[in-house]
């Protein structure tokens, strides 16, 4: 049984439909990039998927055990977080906060989660620095590490490395690599077409019609083909 | 040694003893959510709402109502929640939709208590309703047994809740996605807030409440980086200067709520030159 099955879903908000007929299953180990071009859907989708807006027809069917609470997240940077005070510790440890429904404080056992993937995320010697004066990759470790102490089964990556210097960037896909190989599945919404081929298993892909399928399905379907070759005109003419 | 004369003779009434209490437990609990309010933009909520209860205790002493309260807190409580509901999904925008509450609220207020009030100074008392100038030094025990619980629930509540008003001031987004209640705590933030503006119009005034929710959180914020350290630092900064203002104001005579306010900006702005060297070094 797949983690997620959406079929025929139709979403966007009270008046206005974004995407319709979407149609995807995420399996235990999978590594999905959700490509497509900007105001496509994808944010509107990712946003369905984590039960934060209702989708407007259809159903997002959870299976293999996976609760709704069970998925992680990782977005992107609010305004409010620039120039919020909080130790990393802190944050890493709200991570926990998810299952503990209205249980206080931090048990023993949360502050070993918190530990054991601040350390995954090498970022143990960080443990007790302020967050806003860390750097843009080191600032999305923590919040990785914050999203695993929610769950280790799946994790949503909103464009997890936009703003991020070439180096960074290829460390922060490294990492998440090693995540997705280690047992947890990864959504990722993304930009970054080469990085996407490189790493994913499947994609989802959202613009003149929606595919689903492997990453080398991707690359032999028509849509694939038309994408890739935008993508590779459009850098062309930058180079230009 | 005549100050220290002076105070102990002013500290053996009563009423000065209250007030002093009552102070240092308002001056702690508007502290603790101002590090919340002021990193979710809500500063001006505070503000909003103090006016909304400036209305409610002008209809309130036309009906002659003896206890206020009765009519302030829930009054206060709803526009809590009415301003938080309309922030998230709004026709008119959050800040403008406090403006917009807040200045009704004082004008009907002042207006009603022009036309109908019975008391013969009506300037006075909207002037101490809006800068709380003596209302601190004519508590009944009454009042102060009822501010003490109310800080002490405040203070349980915040505590209890700690981890969680982290949680959603941080990420609402993570937290709501990953299960968290977000909108149930919200709504706790919110009615905590019109809890301590109710408490605190007592010491400080309508007009001022403000301050007593700002200055402690931004303080903090300039000389401290995480989460906890910067709350307690807000506390204890908010009382050190409550207390101050408040033995200035017994022995200068000044009114209190504005002594206290003052105190509170030479105290910022001490933190922040404090802040900007310890970052240059």
């Amino acid at each position: 049984m797949a983690f997620l099955t959406c079929e025929h879903l139709s979403i966007g908000y009270e008046d206005r439909e974004v995407l319709k007929d979407v149609s995807f299953v995420v399996n235990p180990g999978d590594y999905v990039s959700i490509l497509g071009e900007n105001g496509a859907g994808k944010s509107t989708l990712m946003k369905t998927v984590l039960h934060l807006i209702k989708p407007l027809s259809g159903e997002i069917e959870l299976g293999d055990g996976l609760r709704a609470d069970e998925i992680g997240y990782l977005p992107q940077q609010t305004f409010v977080q620039k120039d919020f005070p909080a130790s990393v510790w802190e944050i890493v440890l709200s991570g926990c906060q998810a299952r503990k429904g209205f249980h206080p404080f931090y048990t023993a056992a949360d502050k070993k989660a918190a530990e054991t993937n601040l350390k995954k995320m090498h970022m143990s010697e960080y443990k007790d620095s302020c967050y806003r004066e860390l750097s843009g990759g080191q600032q999305q470790r923590v919040l990785l590490a914050r999203a695993l102490c929610a769950t280790e089964k799946l994790l949503v990556l909103d464009e997890p490395v936009s703003g991020l210097d070439p180096l960074t960037t290829k460390q922060l896909y490294k990492l998440i690599a090693e995540l997705n190989a280690s047992g947890v599945t990864i959504i990722m919404i993304s930009h970054d077409l080469a990085a996407s081929l490189e790493y994913s298993s499947h994609i989802l892909y959202i613009g003149d019609g929606i595919f689903f399928g492997t990453t080398e399905e991707f690359e032999d379907s028509e849509k694939g083909k038309r994408f890739i070759g935008r993508k590779g005109e459009k850098k062309d003419a930058n180079l230009k | 040694m005549q100050i220290l004369n002076d105070l102990s003779l002013y500290f053996s009434y009563p009423f000065v003893r209250y007030a002093v209490i009552v102070g240092v437990l308002i001056a702690l609990c508007s502290s603790l959510l101002g590090v919340t309010l002021v990193l979710k933009r809500f500063s001006f909520i505070g503000d909003g709402l103090s006016h909304v209860a400036f209305g409610a205790i002008s209809i309130a002493s036309i009906l002659h109502l003896a206890d206020q309260m009765i009519l302030v807190l829930p009054v206060t409580v709803i526009s809590a929640i009415v301003l938080l509901k309309s922030g998230q999904n709004a026709k008119v925008k959050g800040d403008a939709a406090i403006a917009m509450i807040s200045v009704s609220a004082l004008a009907l207020g002042y207006m009603l208590m022009n036309v109908f009030s019975a008391s013969a100074n009506v300037s006075g008392d909207v002037c101490s309703t809006l800068f709380g100038s003596t209302s601190i030094l004519t508590l009944t025990v009454t009042e102060v047994w009822l501010c003490a619980i109310l800080s002490i629930v405040v203070l349980v509540v915040f505590v209890l809740f700690y981890n969680k008003i982290f949680a959603v001031t941080f990420d609402e987004n993570f937290a709501k996605a990953c299960g968290t209640k977000v909108n149930l705590y919200n709504l706790l933030i919110a009615v905590i807030i019109a809890l301590i503006i109710v408490i605190a119009m007592n010491l400080v005034g309508s007009l001022l409440i403000s301050a007593l929710v700002i200055f402690p959180a931004l303080s903090a914020m300039r000389l401290f980086k995480s989460f906890r350290s910067v709350t307690i630092f807000s506390a204890v900064f908010s009382v050190v200067c409550a207390l101050a203002g408040m033995l200035i104001s017994i022995l200068a005579g000044t009114p209190v709520g504005a002594t206290i306010v003052t105190v509170d900006l030479g105290g910022y702005a001490l933190c922040a030159l404090i802040g900007r060297v310890a970052r240059r070094s």
